[in-house]
């Protein structure tokens, strides 16, 4: 049962992180049909920024902030050089710009930081606490209350601001949204700040654990977009559910099966949902106009 | 313009770089990265089929280049297998293996379908990976050599072994391209076409959409696999980074570049994206950088992908 109990404690930390990065998809995807590749890189840039503005002496706190308002600069750089310019291209030419923009990002951080690992300090020590005979490190629960904090918050934005139901009209159809008199660039900019601040965020809570480097955000991008599929593209609770869900299969298959495989694990899942609900656990499906 | 002669001008166009190109080369290196030129070239070509012609993506497709490399590398080691007859081999896993796994898959839309190929991708690049007592995991394995250049000194001619892949490389690069070509005016390609446009038009005047969706898929899972083949056996070593997620990237990245509708497209893709590494080292650090401006720049300023692009504007300078 400890065991057990262990890896729930790891997948569901894991999950965390992932369901940041879907959500951090999601609202791209909502506000400009775009899936953003580059998301991964959102996540090492709030690490990196992190670890470098606190090693040049700036306390820990500040530099995240100051990190997190960084990234979103970055997001809302990318929308306005990348992804405007390139409205109303095909699918493929879309997921090549943001691939591009994904290596871009790397590169920089290549050029800016340097190529080594990097870590700081936890945000409440490293002494882990024992819950029926497994344990649980205190930056798990920052991460995993932190994940909670943000869904929670955007779901107040969405459903409570009149900005949030802009967002969701312009979501819904860009066309009507403007005709209602909604500055659908404005959302545009505005999604991208908050999708590269969540992701940021995610790279801050996580780093302490996981370690950062210029090269992570690949394959966190990976995760969160097929979590984002998983779940059902466009959908926040989707995000949510298959970012948990993924972590979970991880953990388990790499507790009871093999840690070689749990990545493939994941996308076995991934494919046998996708057979039976060719539109995720969450999504609704597609009509074509003809 | 019309069909027929875009199909010749596209071959004659291909001969004249493959056979022009040697006389600029300064050493035998070059003649090395004219043949990875090429065999990346012929994957890129089975991916103009699916996403030029039938408007699917696949973000998995070094997974099948990575069944053909290791076929040519396992099959005269377990099975006893001629080198060169592990190409077929592993033309029949790979088509095979998108056959089966096509049907459910392509039912998919856009970004699903990107997720789903993606999946199998990283799949077939952890079996690879992980198992390693029989493709060596991460480290890779040597690769039998097919004996062609003994064959051809015991009977008189002493060519260097890069030299032999260029004018390989080339052979079978154009004859994927005749095939291609072939393909684009056929029933099949014209029904891909249609169904590019809009699916439900081509349902509508009685094209099996499934079925030849499921074609295109298998047409170039073969490609990526004998490029893959190629590859191994020309390296004479392997390594599963060949099935990787970024090599399945690279390969979309110069279908597009080059321009996904047209066949020699994927010559220029496959030649940017291939020399433009070796060019870049000189930049070191800044490698990356200019890679992914490349690919914004060429997307965003180039929709139809250079060939096309270029054509448009030669013809609206000519007129």
């Amino acid at each position: 049962m400890s065991e057990f109990l262990q890896f729930l404690f790891s997948g569901v930390t894991v999950g965390a992180v992932y369901a940041l990065v879907a959500l951090g998809f999601t609202i791209i995807y909502n506000a400009s049909d775009v899936v953003n590749f580059a998301q991964g890189e959102f996540v090492m840039l709030g690490g990196m920024s992190t670890v470098f503005l606190y090693e040049a002496g700036i306390p820990l706190f500040p530099a995240a902030v100051l990190a997190i308002i960084l990234t979103s600069i970055v997001g809302v750089a990318l929308n306005k050089l990348a992804i405007e310019p390139a409205r109303g291209a095909s699918v493929v030419s879309l997921i090549i710009i943001t691939i591009g923009a994904s290596i871009f990002l790397r590169g920089m951080a290549q050029i800016v930081f340097d190529k080594q690992i990097h870590r700081f300090p936890a945000f409440s020590g490293e002494q882990p606490f024992v819950v029926g005979g497994a344990t649980i490190l205190p930056q798990s629960l920052w991460i995993i209350f932190g994940a909670l904090a943000i869904f929670g918050a955007l779901y107040f934005f969405f459903t409570k601001t009149l900005t949030g139901k802009a967002v969701l009209a312009t979501a819904n159809n860009r066309d009507a949204a403007k005709l209602m008199g909604i500055n659908t660039n404005f959302i545009m900019t505005l999604s991208f700040a908050m999708s590269a601040g969540i992701g940021a965020i995610a790279g801050v809570l996580v780093t302490p654990m996981t370690l950062t480097s210029y090269d992570v955000g690949i394959a966190l991008a990976l995760k969160g977009f097929a979590a984002a599929m998983l779940g059902g593209m466009g959908r926040p609770l989707g995000a949510l559910v298959g970012g948990l869900a993924i972590g979970m299969i991880e953990a388990m298959t790499a507790g009871y099966i093999s840690s070689e495989y749990k990545d493939a694990a994941t996308f076995i899942v991934i494919l046998a949902v996708l057979f039976i609900m060719p539109n995720g656990i969450f999504g609704r499906s597609a009509i074509d106009r003809v | 313009m019309n069909s027929i002669s875009t199909k010749y001008a596209t071959l004659i166009a291909m001969v004249a770089v493959i056979v022009i190109a040697p006389m600029f080369f300064p050493s035998s290196f070059y003649y090395r990265i004219g043949a990875l030129i090429f065999i990346n070239g012929l994957a890129v070509m089975g991916l103009v089929v699916l996403i030029g012609y039938a408007g699917q993506v696949s973000l998995g497709h070094a997974g099948f280049v990575g069944i053909g490399a290791y076929a040519a590398a396992l099959g005269p080691i377990y099975l006893g297998l001629p080198p060169v007859l592990g190409i077929v081999l592993g033309a029949l896993i790979s088509g095979s293996l998108a056959w089966l796994i096509g049907r459910p898959i392509l039912r998919l839309r856009g970004h699903y379908l990107a997720v789903a190929t993606l999946g199998v991708g990283i799949l077939i690049y952890m079996v690879l990976n992980n198992e390693a007592q029989l493709t060596g995991g991460p480290d890779g394995m040597p690769v039998q050599a097919i004996g062609l250049k003994e064959f051809l000194k015991s009977i008189g001619y002493s060519v260097k072994g890069s030299v032999m892949w260029y004018w390989l490389a080339a052979i079978v690069l154009l004859v994927g391209a005749v095939i291609g070509l072939n393909l684009h005016d056929s029933p099949t390609g014209r029904a891909l076409r249609s169904l590019h446009d809009s699916e439900i038009a081509a349902r509508t005047v009685g094209i099996d959409v499934a079925r030849y969706k499921l074609r295109a898929f298998v047409i170039s899972a073969v490609y990526a696999s004998v490029a893959g083949s190629q590859l191994a056996l020309m390296n004479k070593f392997i390594s599963p980074d060949v099935a990787s997620f970024l090599h399945s990237v690279e390969l979309v990245t110069m279908t597009v570049l080059g321009g996904a509708s047209v066949i020699f497209g994927a010559l220029v893709g496959a030649t940017i994206l291939t020399a433009l590494p070796q060019v870049l080292t000189m930049f070191e650090d800044f490698e990356h950088v200019l890679l992914g401006l490349i690919m914004m720049l060429v997307m965003i300023f180039m929709r139809a992908g250079l060939v096309p692009s270029l054509i448009k504007l030669i013809r609206r300078l000519t007129k």
